[in-house]
């Protein structure tokens, strides 16, 4: 409580908590935010321009007023309700892919930095992986895994994996040199519990700190994925999947394409912000993740 | 200097290595047979069986992976299983777009980019420093192919200065206006996250060099601060500079695939789209590997261009 007060003196984390506040709100009450279901396909309300109050057609064959804040795809269906529908699944690709990479780099960064048989093995596979361009990574490993949700997340952590393993490695050989360590060694305290008990704990800020920015990238990544259309399944209302039907028809209905961005660009920004927040209250010393 | 250049040119053959055996995992992780993929629909086992024995599908993963690089050392990255070409020369017909498109962007970004980082480190806090520091904002934040349809929208579309997309190759001097004209938009696109990069760390190196004794004796001696900055604080500055050029690299070559996407330039980038659309993996493969080995490539020419740019560096 008392850490949180101090972040909230800061204004770059407050700005960022506040715009994520409101799209975890937005998320979650997608379906009262005068939206229709996102999938739902009206032939007769075509490419409609933004802000036309129509008779929108519901599943079932009954139409409602409905007022098309973003007009409509080349398929009738509302980009509105699309884009408040497609929150959802980029904050869960951002919170998992953050949990995924933070959880299995912190596992190797302990391993390599604790355990210095499993070093080189370890690092130099790091090494290996941070020479591909992340996006194009994440393609090949879609290309591979197949285009669903789960392994769509995998393929966008696995290429921020690597940082997060030097991040800790580092962490863990300075931590192993402390005095408090030494003397657990020196109890004869079980390996697993030193790990546990007094190496994980002090890595936690930065890994907070460093888990941000990689939700912010997951944001990012995932969208360029579903624009590139290699992402999730096109029928899944996604911003980058809103973008990618735009892109055809772009020079007429610029708005398929713009409207999404309205929302990915501050969303970015957002995490972005929070993590800057984070880092200069809990970490001065950790320097910004170069993208 | 001659040893550590060979010195570090062989260091990178591990790191080739290990790009190598990855991408070769990648690829092998695919639940799919590529066999199924190439016979089609309508294929008995038996020819299934066949396609398997002239791909070396029948063989162990370590055989296989054994043959695969030796080609590769050989300049053999396979067959397309759609165009039935070789891998490299389909690399090789889409290398232009793609190369005048990266090359272009990494220039015209050091461009902009270093004198606005030097004078935004010379005089920090001016408004040119405040503008700065708002352009990385936005340089970071703007996905490359948000910033590129509000470019086409606004230069192409409302204000129709610009063709919309696509690309002129380049075959003669008559050529290099349309070039330009189209790859205008993309350079500018993808320039924006260099520059907020580049310019970035030059401002801060720039402030720290200024902070330094031989510039304060260069000042004394009277000479303009023009001649402080250029021959004196930037030179002392390149080192960052060049290494950020480097490591950016790899987002440059992110960026290069969703561009070429956005301004339907027909490079490598929509050529692993393509590729991965069409489940087309001995070219998802030879592209992949492709970007890793020049990944690693441009970072050694870095690293080697420290000796050139600050002579107190020995190895």
């Amino acid at each position: 409580m008392k850490s949180f007060k101090r972040l909230w003196r800061n204004l770059a984390f407050r700005i960022g908590m506040v715009t994520l506040a409101v799209l975890v709100f937005v998320a979650l009450a997608a379906p009262w935010l005068g939206t229709v279901d996102p999938a739902v396909l009206d032939y007769n309300h075509i490419n409609k321009p933004a802000g036309e109050r129509v008779d929108f057609t519901i599943p079932g064959g009954e139409t409602v007023a409905h007022t098309l804040w973003m007009g409509t795809d080349a398929y009738g269906r509302d980009i509105y309700s699309r884009v408040v529908y497609g929150t959802r699944i980029s904050l869960l690709v951002a919170l998992f892919a953050a949990l995924i990479s933070v959880v299995a780099g912190t596992f190797m960064g302990v391993a390599s930095g604790f355990f210095r048989r499993m070093d080189p093995v370890i690092m130099r596979t790091m090494d290996g992986l941070m020479a591909f361009p992340p996006i194009l990574l994440a393609i090949a490993l879609v290309a591979a895994l197949g285009a669903q949700l789960w392994t769509v997340i995998v393929a966008i952590s696995i290429p921020e994996i690597p940082r997060v393993v030097r991040l800790v490695r580092s962490l863990v050989l300075t931590l192993r040199e402390e005095p408090f360590v030494e003397a657990a060694i020196a109890l004869a305290t079980p390996t697993g519990t030193i790990l546990w008990r007094h190496i994980v704990p002090n890595a936690f800020a930065p890994l907070i700190v460093q888990g941000t920015f990689i939700a912010a990238s997951a944001v990012l990544t995932e969208a360029a994925l579903s624009f590139l259309g290699l992402g999730l399944p096109p029928d899944i209302p996604t911003w980058g999947n809103i973008m990618a039907e735009g892109r055809v028809q772009f020079s007429q209905y610029p708005g398929n394409v713009l409207f999404p961005a309205l929302f990915l660009v501050p969303t970015i920004l957002a995490i972005n912000l929070l993590g800057d927040g984070m880092r200069d209250v809990l970490d001065p010393k950790f320097s910004k993740k170069l993208p | 200097m001659l040893r550590f250049t060979l010195q570090r040119i062989l260091a990178t053959i591990p790191v080739l290595f290990i790009v190598a055996v990855i991408v070769f995992m990648i690829l092998h992780l695919s639940p799919g047979d590529p066999a199924a993929i190439i016979a089609g629909d309508n294929a008995t086992e038996r020819d299934l069986e066949q396609i398997r024995q002239s791909l070396g599908l029948d063989k162990t993963l370590f055989e296989q992976f054994a043959i695969w690089l030796g080609n590769v050392v050989q300049g053999d990255l396979g067959y397309s299983f759609f165009q039935r070409k070789p891998v490299a020369e389909l690399i090789f017909q889409r290398l232009e777009p793609t190369a005048s498109l990266a090359l272009g962007t990494l220039m015209l970004a050091v461009l902009i980019a270093v004198p606005l980082g030097t004078i935004g480190g010379w005089r920090m806090g001016g408004w040119l420093d405040r503008f700065l520091t708002c352009f990385s904002v936005a340089g970071f934040v703007l996905p490359v192919f948000v910033t590129g349809y509000i470019l086409i929208y606004v230069f192409s579309v409302k204000l129709e200065w610009l063709p919309i997309q696509g690309y002129h190759r380049l075959e003669g001097w008559k050529d290099v206006l349309p070039w330009i004209s189209r790859l205008l938009l993309p350079w500018l696109a993808l320039g924006m996250i260099y520059v907020a990069l580049i310019a970035r760390i030059t401002r801060a190196s720039v402030s720290e060099a200024l902070t330094e004794d031989f510039v304060r004796t260069a000042r004394s001696k009277g000479l303009s601060e023009m001649v402080v900055l250029t021959r004196h604080a930037l030179p002392n500055a390149a080192v960052p500079i060049v290494t950020i050029i480097g490591i950016g690299f790899a987002s440059l070559i992110s960026g290069v695939v969703v561009t070429e996407t956005v301004f339907a330039i027909p490079g490598l980038g929509s050529l692993t789209v393509d590729a991965v659309l069409n489940r087309d993996f001995p070219v998802v493969q030879g592209l992949v590997l492709f970007f890793g080995f020049a990944y690693v490539f441009i970072n050694l020419l870095v690293d080697l261009s420290y000796i050139l740019i600050d002579p107190r560096i020995r190895y």
